[in-house]
C-alpha cells in the first residue's frame, strides 16, 4: 500500500514537532526514518498509525485520506519502542488479541485462531514460547512477539518504533538481518523509526533523513551517504570533516588540501564549509608537504591518522591497511593531502 | 590500589564492637513489646472479654434483636457504599491517569478531601445538607423524604468518608503503567470498551482489589460521621461501631466486647487478605520490570 504525506503539521505547546512534511512511501517498500531525537520521527510515525492526529495536513492510504480513520480501522501493524505486549497475558494471547477483539461476524473461529497464532510463532522462530508471560522473555524474544502480534491482523502497513533500541548490540545485529528477511518475504510496506545511522543505511530501501520537524533529504542509503544535499545529513551519516574554506571562482581552496578533485561549485566567491569523509582524503608523505602528522592508530579495518593544516586545524584521515604498510607513517612526518570526494555548502546563519 | 579495593571491600560487613549484641538484642526486645503492648494486647482483651462469661453469653450478645440489626444495617451500608466506591474510584483513576485535561490536579485534590477532613466534620456537612434545618430541609420534608438520622444519610456519609480508598489505591499504578499497552490494543482493532476490560482493567486487578479490601473495612469500621448523621436509634440507625458505644455506655461490657469481637475479626481477615495482595500486587510490579 501507498502512504502520502501531505503538508502535515504538528506542534505540542510550543513545540513544532513537525513542519508541514511531506513525503510519499510506495508499496512494499521498506523505509527508515532517521534523526536525532526530537526531530519528529516518531511523532510522524503515530500520525501514520493514527495514534495522534497532525494539526494540518493530510495522510493519505493509497490515495485515500485517513482523516476520519481512527487507529483502529487503519489496518496498521504497529511495533511500539518498548513492545507494549499485555503483561497479563501469555504470549499466544498476545498474539491473538489482534484477532479475538474483532467483531463477531468477523472474528475467526478458535480453530482458526490457534492455527493463525501457531503460524505466526513459527514465523518469529519461537514457538516454544506460546505459553509463557512477557515478563518471563529476553528483549529480543519480546521484540519479536510484538511483530507477529502486530502482524496478526494482516496489516496493510507495519510501523516499527525504535525496534532495535532497546537491545544490546549483538541481538541486534541478529534482529536486523532477520528483519530485513522477512520483509522480503512478507513485502508488506513498512516503516521504521531509528536514531541509528548505520541501522538505517543497512536496512532500508530509502532512508528518510530528519531534523527538528522537517525531512532533510530522502534518498537510497547509497546516495545519502556519497551524496549528502545538506550540512547536517553530511554531519549526521557517518564521520565527517567539517573544513573553512573559501570559494574563488567557484573552487573551494583550502591551504594545505588540494581540492582539484572536486570541480566546481555553483557558489559565490567567500566563506564556505567543506564537508569531505576522513576515507575520501588521499595522503602522501612528501617532504615539502603542508600537513604534519600528529596522531597514527593502525588498529581496526582501517588506519586513521590525524593530520595538521597549516592554520593548525586537526583532518581526519583513513587508509586501507594495505597502503599504509607501502608508506608508513609516524607521527611528525610530513604530508600531502587531496581530497577525492567531498561537499561544499554555503555558510547560513 | 588492589590493596585499597579489598580494604574496601572488606568494610563492607560492619565489624562488630564487643559488647554490640546487647544493644541490638535491647532494641528488638523493646520493639517486641511496643508490638505487644499497642497491638496484641488489645486485640487477646477484646476476645477475652467477649468470652469472659462463656460461649452462650457471648453468642446471646450477637443474635439479640438489636445486634442483628446492627450488624446488618453495617453489611447493608457496606454492600452499596463499597460497590459504589469501586465504580466512581476505578472512573476517576482511570480518567487521571490515561488522559490530560484541565483541572486535573484540582481532581485529585478533591479526591483526597475526605481524608484531610475530620469525619466528624464529613458527617456534619450532611445534617447541614439534608437536616431539617439544612439546605434541603424544607424540600426534602415536603416530599417527605428523611436522609439524616435514616439509613440513606449513613450510607452517604460512609460513602464520602471512604471515597480516597479505591482511586487512590489505582492512579499511582495506573499512571506507572502509562498508555502505550493501551495503544497498542486500540491499533490492533480493539474498541475503547474491549480495550477498558482486556487491557486496563486486568492490568490493575491486584490493586483494584486492595483498594476495595481497604475501602470496605473503613466502611463497616466508620464511627465518626456515622456517629454524626445516625441519630443513634436502636433497631434502626445503629451500626456496629455506634452499638459497640452504646453497650459500653450502658456498662453492658460482655456485650460491647462480643460485637467489637466481630469487627476485630473483620480487621484480622482484612489484614490476611492485605498480605496475600500485597504478594500479588508486588510480584505484579516484578514482572513489569522483569
Amino acid at each position: 500500500m501507498q502512504i502520502e504525506i501531505a503538508g502535515v503539521s504538528r506542534q505540542f505547546g510550543n513545540f513544532l514537532a513537525l513542519r508541514s512534511v511531506d513525503l510519499t512511501i510506495g508499496s512494499g517498500e521498506l523505509v527508515a526514518l532517521l534523526g536525532p531525537s526530537g526531530s519528529g520521527k516518531t511523532t510522524l510515525l503515530r500520525l501514520i498509525a493514527g495514534l495522534d492526529r497532525p494539526d494540518a495536513g493530510d495522510i493519505r492510504f493509497d490515495g485515500v485520506s485517513t482523516a476520519q480513520r481512527p487507529a483502529g480501522e487503519r489496518n496498521v501493524g504497529f511495533v511500539f519502542q518498548h513492545y507494549a505486549l499485555f503483561r497479563h497475558m501469555t504470549v499466544f494471547e498476545n498474539i491473538a488479541f489482534g484477532l479475538r477483539v474483532r467483531p463477531r461476524k468477523e472474528r475467526p473461529s478458535e480453530a482458526e485462531i490457534r492455527r493463525r497464532v501457531e503460524e505466526l510463532l513459527n514465523l518469529v522462530q519461537l514457538e516454544w514460547l506460546a505459553d509463557r508471560m512477557p515478563s518471563q522473555l529476553s528483549g529480543g524474544q519480546r521484540q519479536r512477539i510484538a511483530l507477529a502480534r502486530a502482524l496478526a491482523i494482516e496489516p496493510r502497513v507495519l510501523l516499527l518504533d525504535e525496534p532495535f533500541g532497546a537491545l544490546d548490540a549483538k541481538v541486534r545485529k541478529e534482529l536486523r538481518r532477520w528483519l530485513r528477511r522477512l520483509h522480503e518475504q512478507l513485502n508488506t510496506t513498512s516503516v521504521f523509526v531509528t536514531h541509528d545511522q548505520e541501522e538505517a543505511l543497512e536496512l532500508a530501501d530509502r532512508v528518510v533523513v530528519m531534523d527538528r520537524g522537517r525531512i532533510e533529504q530522502v534518498d537510497k542509503p547509497v546516495q545519502l551517504y556519497r551524496n549528502p544535499r545538506t550540512p547536517f545529513v553530511s554531519r549526521f551519516l557517518g564521520d565527517v570533516n567539517e573544513i573553512d574554506c573559501n570559494i574563488i571562482a567557484g573552487r573551494p581552496v583550502v591551504s594545505g588540501l588540494d581540492t582539484t578533485a572536486l570541480g566546481t561549485v555553483h557558489l559565490p566567491n567567500g566563506p564556505a564549509k567543506l564537508y569531505v569523509r576522513p576515507h575520501d582524503i588521499a595522503i602522501s608523505g612528501k617532504s615539502d608537504g603542508a600537513g604534519l602528522v600528529r596522531f597514527v592508530s593502525p588498529i581496526g579495518a582501517v588506519v586513521r591518522s590525524e593530520v595538521e593544516l597549516p592554520d593548525g586545524r586537526l583532518i581526519e584521515v583513513m587508509q586501507l591497511h594495505d597502503h599504509f604498510e607501502l608508506r608508513p607513517l609516524q607521527p611528525g612526518d610530513r604530508v600531502a593531502l587531496s581530497a577525492r570526494r567531498g561537499q561544499v555548502f554555503s555558510v547560513t546563519p | 590500589m588492589a590493596g585499597a579495593a579489598s580494604t574496601f571491600r572488606g568494610t563492607a560487613k560492619p565489624v562488630e564492637r564487643p559488647g554490640a549484641w546487647i544493644g541490638r538484642w535491647l532494641l528488638i526486645a523493646l520493639a517486641l513489646l511496643f508490638l505487644g503492648m499497642f497491638i496484641v494486647l488489645p486485640l487477646v482483651i477484646v476476645f477475652a472479654e467477649a468470652f469472659r462469661q462463656g460461649w452462650m453469653v457471648y453468642l446471646a450478645a450477637l443474635t439479640e434483636p438489636d445486634a442483628l440489626s446492627a450488624i446488618w444495617l453495617t453489611l447493608l451500608t457496606a454492600a452499596i457504599v463499597v460497590p459504589c466506591n469501586l465504580i466512581f474510584g476505578l472512573l476517576a483513576a482511570w480518567a487521571i491517569a490515561k488522559f490530560e485535561f484541565r483541572g486535573k490536579s484540582f481532581l485529585v485534590t478533591l479526591i483526597d478531601l475526605p481524608f484531610s477532613v475530620s469525619p466528624v466534620i464529613s458527617g456534619l456537612v450532611f445534617v447541614l445538607l439534608f437536616g431539617l434545618q439544612g439546605w434541603f430541609g424544607p424540600w426534602l420534608r415536603e416530599h417527605d423524604l428523611k436522609i439524616v438520622f435514616a439509613v440513606p444519610g449513613i450510607v452517604l456519609a460512609t460513602m464520602f468518608v471512604t471515597f480516597p480508598f479505591v482511586a487512590r489505591e489505582l492512579i499511582p499504578m495506573m499512571q506507572e503503567q502509562g498508555t502505550t499497552e493501551e495503544e497498542a490494543a486500540i491499533s490492533l482493532g480493539a474498541s475503547g470498551w474491549q480495550t477498558f476490560w482486556r487491557v486496563t482493567l486486568p492490568n490493575v486487578r491486584w490493586a483494584l482489589l486492595y483498594g476495595v479490601l481497604l475501602c470496605n473495612a473503613r466502611a463497616m469500621g466508620e464511627f465518626g460521621a456515622v456517629s454524626v448523621v445516625s441519630g443513634h436509634v436502636r433497631g434502626l440507625t445503629n451500626t456496629m461501631p455506634l452499638h459497640v458505644e452504646i453497650l459500653y455506655n450502658e456498662y453492658n461490657f460482655v456485650a460491647a466486647f462480643a460485637v467489637a469481637s466481630l469487627l476485630a475479626l473483620l480487621a484480622i481477615v482484612t489484614l490476611v487478605a492485605k498480605t496475600v495482595l500485597e504478594w500479588r500486587l508486588s510480584r505484579d510490579i516484578k514482572h513489569k520490570a522483569g
